[in-house]
């Protein structure tokens, strides 16, 4: 059998509809067969944020980050028509309508796909998040990490 | 067309339909045929890509009433 081909993404958005391309095209790709990382970084960080909140050892402006940022993927805003909210809620009905996969589902169906959710360590100092707020099952690494699976890659994509 | 097994992805959207197909592939063996319905209008583009890709032989597809429907042999 040939190697397995390899698609990494590089998810910095913490946008709902970015994180959502990214999603559905990791999936995509994990459907070809590819072996699929998803390297969460800055804002994309938040796609993995636990839902619930949970009480961790912190400072003062990490609480603050961690307040101000969306508590996982469906929480997220729009990049564009967000309206304070509105956009969401709308683009979420849409997505019902037309029988897509809203973003929650889409991590879960990365994780059934065994795709590689990487978060990086470096930004989750900045901005203050700890392991226990981030989802289960997902691997910890820095930008060699990152590299590592993408030198060899076929497809690399910066969302 | 005798189809070994039938897959129903109609009312499902991108990425779904090419995800239901790769899982349902994978629980056939060589030479059997899986055959495919589907509603999203990406998805004659999107089979043939992969089924290119993958290696498995498209042999068929046709569309009747916005129903695409496609005739896949794993190998």
């Amino acid at each position: 059998m040939t190697e397995k081909k390899k698609t990494t993404i590089i998810l910095f958005s913490g946008d709902y509809d970015k994180t959502m391309a990214a999603y559905i095209i990791a999936n995509g790709a994990a459907a070809y067969d590819h072996e699929v990382t998803i390297f969460h970084t800055f804002w994309g960080l938040n796609a993995l944020r636990k839902d619930n909140q949970v009480p961790v050892k912190k400072g003062l402006l990490e609480k603050l980050f961690g307040k101000m940022m969306p508590r996982g993927a469906d929480k997220m805003g729009l990049s564009k028509m967000n309206y304070l909210g509105i956009g969401p809620k709308m683009i979420k009905n849409v997505i019902k309508k037309h029988n897509a996969m809203p973003l929650p589902q889409l991590v879960d169906m990365a994780h059934e796909q065994d795709i590689k959710l990487l978060a990086c360590t470096m930004t989750m100092d900045l901005l203050g998040l700890q392991k226990d707020e981030l989802i289960d099952g997902i691997d910890y690494g820095g930008v060699a990490a990152y590299i590592g699976e993408s030198e060899d890659g076929n497809i690399t994509l910066f969302i | 067309m005798e189809a070994t097994k039938l897959l129903d992805a109609k009312g499902l959207a991108c990425p779904m339909p090419i995800v239901r197909t790769k899982k349902a592939m994978e629980e056939l063996n060589l030479g059997d045929i899986l055959e495919v319905h589907a509603t999203d209008k990406g998805a004659k583009s999107d089979l043939s890509a992969w089924t290119k890709s993958s290696g498995h032989e498209l042999l068929k597809d046709t569309e009747e009433d916005d129903v695409l429907k496609f005739w896949i042999r794993k190998a």
